[in-house]
């Protein structure tokens, strides 16, 4: 199976690239955007069969290293390979 | 006196801080790869400047698992001199070793460039050398600079003093104009509690000869130089 890690600033964090986006998109006239918030995207490819072991390890990763928790949040999916 | 630099695969400023401390301050040297699980007698550890494994994920946060990190922490813990610098202060916080982080400088911009530094402690092996508040010019480079901890961490350092460089103007006032990176507090280097692990953005052995501009980076090394045998490791 196949997690799909997303890290992103915390609220709290000031992130100067989503900013710079944001004021990208309105220079091109997509006014309707607040805020931007720039993160990661990591896809993981597990040799694991339970879903709930895969969920337990990816959290577990997240919090060693994939994310920093002073400046950064995670979420995640667990999805069987082929059907993303 | 055996000053110890760290070498991680990426490392660009070990020899830099290994010509100041065996050719400016005349001290013993020794470099340490990132795989020597021994940290050979060293009285002081630096992890330089660079970009240890590339900074892949975030600045620091492979090179904290290198068997010789493992080793820095527990020469940390009774009591070693640690001294990280640019990205050795990155390593050394994604290590728990400091706390707080460093994020992508609020300008997106990599600075290089002179910067004038308030030092706020000087009873400290790093600092003894320096004058009660004085104003050190030192240069930072860097695109990963702006110090950020959470609101309690931050207070919590300001009121056990903590804070031990702040970015200032030439006369030493703390002002935004003078902050190159939207570091929190104008924070340029912070020491842990104990007193024993400082981490700084800016780089003083880049600035501990004449020839390179300046020389009060050199007061830095000849504090450890005079302390390192003095403090108690356990």
């Amino acid at each position: 199976m196949i997690a799909i890690v997303i890290v992103t600033p915390k609220p709290v964090v000031n992130d100067p690239q989503g900013v710079t986006v944001k004021q990208g998109l309105a220079s091109l006239g997509f006014s309707e955007v607040s805020d931007v918030r720039i993160g990661k995207y990591i896809e993981l490819k597990l040799e694991e069969s339970s879903e709930h072991a895969a969920r337990e390890r990816v959290e577990a990763m997240c919090r060693q290293l994939l994310a920093n928790h002073v400046i950064e949040d995670f979420r995640f999916d667990i999805v069987r390979d082929g059907r993303r | 006196m055996k000053f110890g630099v760290v070498v991680f695969p990426g490392t660009w400023s070990d020899r830099d801080c290994g010509w100041v401390i065996d050719q400016v301050l005349g001290a013993e040297l020794t470099y340490l790869w990132h795989k020597d699980t021994d940290l050979k007698g060293c009285d002081c550890v630096i992890l330089p400047g660079g970009f240890a494994y590339g900074d892949y994920l975030r600045t620091g946060a492979i090179a904290r698992f290198a068997p010789v990190m493992e080793k820095i922490g527990e020469f940390a813990d009774r009591g070693g001199l640690v001294w990280g610098i640019c990205n050795g202060f990155q390593v050394l916080c994604e290590a728990g070793l400091l706390p707080g982080a460093l994020i992508r400088n609020a300008s997106l911009e990599f600075r290089c460039e002179w910067t004038n530094l308030v030092v706020e402690r000087t009873d400290l092996p790093f600092t003894s050398k320096c004058g009660e508040r004085e104003v050190l010019h030192a240069p930072i480079a860097h695109g990963e600079g702006s110090y950020f901890a959470d609101p309690a961490t931050l207070s919590r350092l300001e009121q056990r003093g903590q804070v031990v460089f702040r970015y200032c103007d030439a006369t030493g006032r703390v002002v935004p104009g003078a902050n190159p990176n939207g570091s929190l507090h104008n924070i340029a280097g912070i020491v842990n509690a104990r007193g024993n692990v400082l981490g700084m953005m800016p780089h003083p052995e880049r600035c501990s000869e004449t020839e390179l501009g300046g020389t009060d980076g050199l007061k830095l090394f000849r504090s450890v130089a005079e302390n390192a045998l003095q403090v108690l490791v356990s």
